[in-house]
């Protein structure tokens, strides 16, 4: 349950091994020792991430989950629901893929937008299913500002993200009333290890600040938090410039 | 043709307990009945149930999120008064109020009071109570001679400290998840008149109250101090510390001896739903203490008080706790051992340099202990505090402040929680085992839960 403080007891990272989901994870631990479930591909990685959460003090579960198998988040959150309540489920798995290899590769594309789009859905329709009947949770879910207004340099990734975020703030409505809340983050350029090699964008952040943003976003109640705050006024902005305009700015 | 009994009404709302902090949504049963509160209970789905009174536990016990939550208020009846015996036999949903407003014209007092009337005996079970009178009378559930049960399996079961001792005080205390309580038989206090002797002596800082409650708790029924928590340095722990007994016939005043056991009670007023956050800040707080302090006389005498002013100064305004404003509020309570006055002293400092906007704590000194796995009160200092929800501190401090207190022995009253995290609760329960082993042969498929118990791991 999440407390009277807001403190919570059992976090799920779907795609746990992405720098912002091992970052929030990181985040909570420094307040409190709690339950920590990383859905992801047995990797490595994955037993990497596990043996870092539980050093920094969280009772670490693991869980399969394939991002590009829309039959795995039934099977994972089964996994994961037989441990008890969750109270945070962070939806953190995404790919950026390659803008050129995606100009024209179209099994690139639709393999992009299964990860990035149908099963976030999925993951969030089975989530959303679970919490109603808990009575309680709230699910994060990772857009991008890149979804507010695509880019030619690399709207294919954009658009999944757009697909993304309005399904999570759609979602975010149908459960008015029923205990459950969703919090849509939009981060402008993370440097992680998925932008790794590419040069900062402007306002560019970090995991460690994605994930504050997270959890006071959590903490506060919000719906929606753009990191840095001030991505939420350059996006308004960007939102009205003329395509003209829009199409020659150097981003 | 057999008519059918109404099915007891359902209501899906969202719960909360009286800080309003962390409300869940459930689904409301209103049962009058035993049978009701049997056939919800066999409805229950994975979820489970909650019993519910008046909702004067400050955090999340009687709420269940996504289950069933029994409303408890319709199971109302007194069944009989013992006059001869001094005690009642009364159903689990039945008020403190209603028992004074029946019984003091009587004779009769409740054996436990806490600072508010508005709880049933079935939460004064649940939270095995204690009030001003804990270090001469112990807590509630020592005065129950027995309590008829309704277990996981259906079954009614009678239980008493003498019938199935482990489940009896599994119960006391047990927050209500051993089986929900449908009725008690309480022992009364016999009282000759409904005034209190009320002595009040004002203390300069923590140490003359302490020394000063020690000295002078065991001449004195009742007793209990409120701090100021703003005020810091010398003057930290200055207090107004209140002792008491219920007068004799012959020591009221000739007027009041042709109807010494007149009892009257009101609300005066009810606070809106309209107070903003933050209106309780350090500033007004602080204004209101200074006040409070000042207005208190330094020292008075045989005094004589009546049950709602000496007892129960908050219930004169309904719904107090919404002056919190909407984000709501949380109380900390704890006991430390006696020894552990360091701990209690530490506890305040923290709390006073916090700049947490506290009103007044309250600081009262327990008796022994009872056999109740889960039973709070024992040997020691306790110290109540209210703070508005809002620093982002507060949740830290708090953390900080249960690590002192579980380090120097203590722990916190699970009644007033809403915070508490499991690893930190079982340590400051070490009997935790006793209450799993009664709960796993009373309710093995944990039919009977909340969002504390799922909260703390119960």
């Amino acid at each position: 349950m999440i407390d009277a403080l807001g403190s919570v007891g059992s976090l799920l990272l779907v795609g746990g091994t992405s720098d912002i989901a091992v970052a929030t994870a990181h985040r909570y631990l420094r307040e409190r020792p709690l339950r920590v479930v990383v859905a992801a591909r047995d990797t490595p990685r994955r037993a990497a991430v596990a043996d870092q959460l539980s050093a920094a003090g969280g009772s670490v579960e693991v869980v399969d989950f394939d991002a590009d198998d829309p039959g795995s988040p039934e099977r994972m959150l089964a996994r994961v629901a037989a441990g008890g309540d969750v109270d945070v489920a962070l939806v953190a798995f995404g790919q950026l893929g390659n803008a050129e290899q995606l100009r024209s590769d179209a099994a690139a594309v639709a393999q992009l937008a299964r990860v990035n789009y149908v099963v976030p859905t999925v993951v969030g329709t089975v989530l959303a299913e679970h919490m109603r009947r808990q009575g309680h949770g709230v699910i994060v879910a990772l857009s991008s500002v890149a979804g507010e207004r695509p880019r030619a340099s690399n709207f294919v990734y954009g658009s999944t993200k757009a697909g993304l975020d309005a399904f999570y703030s759609g979602l975010s409505d149908s459960l008015a009333g029923s205990g459950v809340s969703v919090l849509v983050v939009r981060p402008g350029f993370v440097r992680s290890k998925m932008t790794a090699g590419m040069p900062d964008a402007p306002l560019a952040t970090t995991p460690e600040a994605v994930a504050e943003a997270i959890v006071s976003g959590i903490r506060r109640g919000r719906h929606t938090v753009w990191v840095p705050g001030a991505m939420r006024v350059v996006m308004s902005v960007l939102r009205h410039v003329p395509r003209p305009v829009f199409r020659r700015l150097p981003i | 043709m057999v008519e059918a009994l109404p099915a007891p009404p359902v209501d899906r709302r969202f719960l909360a307990g009286w800080g309003r902090t962390a409300p869940t949504p459930a689904e409301l049963v209103g049962v009058r009945t035993a049978e009701d509160v049997r056939a919800a209970v066999r409805r229950a789905g994975g979820r489970g149930v909650a019993a519910r009174g008046l909702a004067r536990s400050y955090g999340d016990a009687a709420q269940n999120a996504g289950g069933t939550v029994l409303d408890m208020a319709g199971l109302d009846q007194v069944r009989q008064v013992d006059l001869a015996a001094g005690a009642v036999e009364v159903d689990a949903g039945v008020p403190l109020d209603r028992l004074m407003s029946l019984l003091v014209p009587m004779g009769l007092f409740v054996p436990v009071t806490p600072g508010t009337r508005y709880v049933t005996v079935g939460g004064a079970i649940a939270a095995d109570i204690h009030g001003k009178n804990h270090h001469q009378a112990g807590s509630f559930c020592q005065h129950v001679d027995w309590l008829d049960l309704l277990t996981a399996d259906g079954q009614v079961r009678r239980v008493s400290p003498d019938a199935d001792p482990e489940l009896f005080w599994a119960t006391a205390g047990g927050m209500g998840l051993t089986g929900v309580v449908l009725a008690a038989r309480v022992r009364m206090k016999r009282i000759e008149s409904s005034q209190v002797l009320v002595d009040t002596d004002r203390t300069p800082d923590l140490a003359s109250l302490m020394a000063l409650l020690t000295e002078t708790d065991h001449l004195y029924d009742y007793s209990v101090a409120w701090i100021d928590c703003v005020a810091r340095g010398r003057r930290m722990g200055r207090s107004v510390l209140t002792r008491g007994r219920f007068a004799r016939r012959d020591e009221l005043p000739e007027k009041k001896q042709r109807d010494p056991l007149r009892y009257a009670t009101s609300v005066k007023l009810s606070a809106p739903d309209l107070f903003p956050p933050g209106l309780l800040n350090l500033g007004t707080v602080a204004a209101f203490n200074e006040v409070w302090y000042r207005k208190s006389p330094t020292r008075k005498r045989d005094q004589l008080q009546g049950i709602p002013t000496f007892f129960h100064p908050l219930d004169g305004v309904g719904e107090w706790n919404r002056i919190y404003g909407p984000r709501g509020f949380v109380q900390y309570q704890f006991v430390v051992p006696f020894g552990a006055e360091e701990a209690l002293r530490e506890a305040m400092l923290r709390i006073s340099s916090a700049g947490t906007a506290s009103f007044l704590a309250v600081l009262k000194r327990f008796g022994p202990a009872n056999p109740g796995p889960l039973s709070f009160p024992a040997p020691g200092w306790t110290l109540a505090l209210d703070i508005p929800v809002g620093g982002s501190r507060l949740a830290t401090l708090l953390d900080e402040l249960d690590q002192l207190v579980v380090e120097a022995g203590g722990k916190i009253y699970l009644a007033k929680d809403s915070r508490l995290r499991p690893e930190v609760f079982e340590r400051m329960y070490p009997d935790l085992g006793r209450f799993r082993a009664v709960r796993q042969r009373v309710d093995p498929d944990g039919v009977f839960t909340s969002d504390l118990a799922r909260r703390l791991s119960l």
